[in-house]
């Protein structure tokens, strides 16, 4: 148990998607103007992400890794290695779930799919779901923890989005020198913000 | 070369820059650019599927239906960055190492899309692939200048490519040996990335910006 959340944990705070990867920078520069706007775009990439990363180890595990399709009992599919095709069928799945879960909310829930509205099917080419989705490949996670690291991930993303926009929402009156308004302030805050969050970077829980 | 063409490729660079004006394809700018060897082999990386995109989907174009033109950008994109993920792999293996994802990240790198979607829709293949050639090399020169300055003042050398790691501040210089410099290790840590690209966008619209006022968000 500790070790998840110690995961969690690292996925939210000190390996925050955003400000130590980097990923999710366009949408996160974009739409980070209203908090309203930019919490409404971090519960999506929440949603997504812990969709996505599970579905994609299963896609994964079962189909593309060295020896995965073993399972079909053929053994010339067994002897085939297909992780070459990731990038494409990761970049797949995402763009195919993401229909799926906009087609879901449209139907269960109006007042939900109002507030996400053009929001999701930016996601597919936002790059924290597919890089979630690469990382936990590259670190050799299970399942368990393909989800939790998608799922706290997102979070992570969500808070440094709700964040930045409160920051933006208030420097929006203060006197910045003409050249630097907009991104150039923009990307000093993150800057700020990604050093503070540097902080945590102690944090461990199995080390007691 | 007429004025159309020329404009084609140079306005990436200042007026129109992919990263610092249009905020696009920022993830892999920052993220790749704490040595100088890496930023180069990613702005290749990007120029080459940028140019062969654009011209691929400049030439089929006029079959893609508008619905599914996403996808099949896609498509395409993917293709390209498998290409250019296993080149990297059989000839640059420890470049390759560094990039780790962030060579598949090219995929959802926005300047890619963002330019098939804006330029090679609508534009013959010449123009696209020159147009491929200016963005690429733009976005190439601005994540150079970060990996520079973040190298040299992170780690005091600089990795060029087939040259190894040249040092460039003295040994004598340093604490250890008795001089009065020490590395800025927050360089080499993310924080910095961002710090040095507002500084760059501030100073680009400084510069180009009393020309072309519509740099400015106000």
């Amino acid at each position: 148990m500790a070790e998840h959340i110690n995961m969690a944990l690292n996925s939210i705070f000190v390996e925050n998607m955003l400000l130590a990867y980097f990923l999710g920078m366009c949408s996160f520069l974009a739409v980070s103007k209203k908090v309203s706007t930019a919490s409404g775009l971090g519960v999506a990439v929440i949603f997504v992400l812990t969709l996505t990363c599970p579905v994609n180890w299963l896609v994964n595990e079962y189909f593309l890794k060295e020896g995965a399709l073993a399972w079909t009992g053929s053994e010339q599919l067994a002897a085939l290695d297909l992780s070459y095709l990731r990038f494409l069928t990761f970049i797949a799945v995402i763009a195919a779930m993401v229909q799926v879960v906009e087609m879901f909310i449209e139907k269960t829930s109006d007042s939900l799919y109002n507030a996400l509205g053009i929001f999701l099917p930016l996601i597919t080419v936002n790059c924290a779901i597919l890089g979630a989705s690469l990382f936990q490949i590259d670190r050799e996670y299970t399942l368990v923890q393909s989800v939790n690291f998608g799922f706290s991930s997102g979070i992570g993303w969500f808070l440094a989005i709700v964040l930045l926009a409160a920051i933006r929402q208030r420097l929006r009156y203060s006197h910045i020198p003409r050249g630097l308004r907009g991104l150039g302030i923009t990307m000093l805050v993150t800057g700020l913000m990604a050093m503070a969050f540097m902080a945590f970077a102690g944090i461990d829980l199995k080390g007691n | 070369m007429s004025s159309d063409t020329s404009r084609i490729l140079t306005d990436p660079f200042a007026v129109k820059n992919p990263l610092t004006v249009q905020v696009l394809g920022i993830c892999s700018a920052l993220a790749v650019t704490s040595q100088l060897e890496p930023s180069l082999i990613m702005g290749l990386s990007v120029t080459a599927v940028i140019c062969v995109g654009n011209v691929v989907v400049s030439l089929i174009r006029k079959m893609i239906p508008n619905k599914i033109r996403i996808i099949a950008e896609m498509v395409v994109v993917a293709s390209l960055v498998i290409l250019v993920d296993l080149v990297l792999k059989a000839f640059l293996p420890d470049v390759s190492k560094k990039l780790s994802v962030f060579v598949g990240l090219i995929i959802t790198n926005c300047i890619v899309l963002g330019r098939l979607e804006a330029f090679a829709m609508g534009n013959k293949p010449v123009d696209s692939f020159l147009d491929g050639i200016g963005n690429g090399f733009a976005y190439g020169f601005i994540i150079t200048i970060i990996g520079a300055i973040r190298e040299i003042f992170g780690a005091g050398s600089l990795t060029i490519p087939g040259m190894g790691k040249v040092k460039l501040i003295p040994e004598s210089w340093y604490e250890i040996n008795g001089g009065w410099y020490s590395d800025n290790v927050m360089m080499v840590l993310p924080p910095a990335a961002f710090v040095i690209l507002g500084l760059l966008i501030w100073i680009q619209r400084e510069i180009w910006g009393r020309k072309h006022p519509e740099m400015f968000e106000d």
